[in-house]
């Protein structure tokens, strides 16, 4: 039974450090612009369909730099999406840049559906598939990638948030957009840098997981939703809440389809999420904001 | 000869959407000046700011800076020139520490490290109190103190010109006095000061020149002094 739940935990940890980088994109996305952005999950999917794309064949480029082509490709989608559908409706409410985003989504879906078809494609593992024991349980060395992966873009944007003055700049945007421009920080280029942000942190969570989940012109869609309950766990606009609701939703998804039934992981998880929105609308780690004027 | 004004503003309007808040605003700064622009609640004063800064648009006339039209500049561009603009009601980043909002000021000086650090420092001899709470939140500190972070703050832009939107509002007569006193000082230190203000007789107490602004009109500009023995103003705004 320790072995199993262990197995359960390690699983949960792999799937759970995908969930945190798209939820962090969010809560980046969201700090910087107000915006709730449903394109995150396609980011996912650009960025491992990319890869793939640039690593096919004999012609292909080698995994690393497709991967960083990939990265590349994804960041400008980010852009262009904040550009040209985003920043067009300045002003507009929530609602509103809410269905801009999910249109842009079923748009980005459906240019990946035209460009690349229906099939799934795989993306090779890492540093080979030889399973690692631990115990009794056991591990993909490619799982250590996307914790190792995850944990790293996840310490780099909270370093990049909190001890550059780059950093900072896109936070003073999100409490105060006037009083950023009025300290002299171009608010656009600073909007431009968060979805820039957000697409490479989801495009590398794509190639990272794709060698073990595979991927298709929609897995962004599953992803997305996963990635926005996690900010939401978290509390949004929290980034490293966003990282810990991923974790938690990946371990709670784990576990309940280990020991309940795998059919019913993805509810599980969104009734957790529908509970906690119950008793701490704000999240887990969400804060009341310190303001007096 | 007087030298060329600093800061020469030429017919200026502006609206928000259908409403027209200014009515053709003309006005000059000459270096080394403080500048009341003194009128009641919704005269547009902050809107006149608001349009020089050009974070709100201004419809037409010209505005010019050490001889150069930014009348359509970007805000952050303006910035870079030398005008800083301590904003209406402070408008401190208040989650992030106080230390980080004076060094977002610097934004535009950012590549002058050297500069930056000496300038903190005498920000923090100017405001000793905001040394002492450098790492508390913004959002946490006192209104008195949030002006004075705010000014702080526009300080470490580098301004040639200092735009000051009511710095007195909302504050106690004895912090208002304090805040005043600071501004007088700041001037005489060399910084190029446009001060608006509903409390006229505290602004125009301390500045050289001052224009009385009513529903976005400029209909009275003269000496502070003169200002402030001038009957009508009296009855207006000093409440004699």
């Amino acid at each position: 039974m320790f072995d199993q739940i262990l197995q359960f935990l390690l699983t949960g940890i792999t799937v759970g450090s995908t969930y945190a980088l798209v939820g962090l994109g969010f809560a980046i996305i969201y700090n910087a612009s107000d915006v709730v952005n449903f394109s995150q999950g396609e980011f996912v999917m650009i960025g491992a369909m990319s890869a793939v794309a640039l690593s096919a064949g004999d012609s292909g480029l080698p995994l690393w730099l497709a991967a960083i082509g990939a990265v590349m490709i994804t960041m400008l989608v980010g852009m262009a999406l904040q550009r040209f559908a985003i920043a067009p409706a300045r002003g507009a409410s929530v609602v509103t840049t809410i269905i801009i985003t999910i249109g842009a989504s079923i748009f980005l879906r459906g240019v990946a559906l035209v460009v690349w078809g229906k099939d799934l494609f795989p993306l090779p593992h890492f540093s080979g598939e030889d399973p690692i024991s631990i115990g009794n349980a056991t591990l993909l060395p490619q799982s250590i990638w996307v914790m190792g992966g995850a944990a790293a873009l996840v310490f780099g944007a909270h370093y990049f948030f909190n001890h550059t003055t780059l950093g900072k700049a896109i936070l003073a945007c999100s409490c105060n957009k006037k009083a950023a421009s009025l300290v002299g920080i171009n608010v656009g280029i600073m909007l431009l840098v968060a979805y820039a942000m957000s697409a490479a942190l989801g495009a590398m969570a794509g190639i990272l997981v794709t060698p073990i989940t595979f991927t298709s012109y929609d897995t962004g869609v599953m992803l997305g939703l996963k990635g926005f309950s996690a900010a939401i766990l978290g509390g949004m606009g929290n980034p490293m809440g966003a990282v810990a609701g991923g974790l938690l939703l990946g371990l709670i998804e784990s576990l309940s389809a280990g020991l309940i039934s795998s059919g019913y992981k993805d509810a599980i998880g969104f009734i957790v999420l529908l509970l906690v929105l119950f008793f701490r609308p704000s999240g887990l780690f969400g804060k009341a904001s310190v303001e007096r004027v | 000869m007087p030298s060329s004004p600093l800061l020469q503003v030429e017919d200026l309007t502006s609206h928000y959407g259908p409403i027209q808040a200014l009515h053709g605003i003309s006005l000059e700064v000459n270096p080394g000046e403080l500048v009341a622009m003194v009128g009641a609640n919704g005269a547009g004063k902050t809107t006149l700011l608001h349009t020089l800064s050009n974070v709100h648009k201004a419809s037409s006339g010209k505005v010019y800076f050490e001889g150069t039209e930014i009348t359509r500049t970007a805000p952050h561009k303006i910035v870079k020139a030398g005008i800083c603009h301590v904003p209406e009601g402070r408008q401190v980043f208040g989650p992030l520490s106080v230390e980080d909002n004076l060094l977002l000021g610097s934004f535009s000086q950012r590549r002058n490290k050297a500069w930056v650090e000496e300038e903190l420092g005498k920000i923090y001899q100017l405001f000793p109190i905001l040394k002492e709470k450098h790492r508390q939140a913004a959002g946490t500190l006192s209104g008195g103190q949030q002006q004075m972070l705010a000014i702080g703050r526009a300080l470490l832009g580098n301004p040639k010109l200092l735009l000051l939107d009511e710095p007195s509002m909302g504050l106690a007569p004895l912090l208002v006095a304090e805040i005043f006193r600071v501004v007088r000082e700041l001037n005489e230190k060399g910084v190029t000061i446009l001060l608006v203000e509903q409390n006229a007789k505290a602004a125009l107490g301390i500045a050289d020149r001052g224009y009385v602004l009513e529903t976005g009109r400029v209909v009275l500009s003269a000496d502070a002094d003169d200002l402030l023995a001038d009957e009508a103003v009296q009855k207006a705004y000093l409440g004699h």
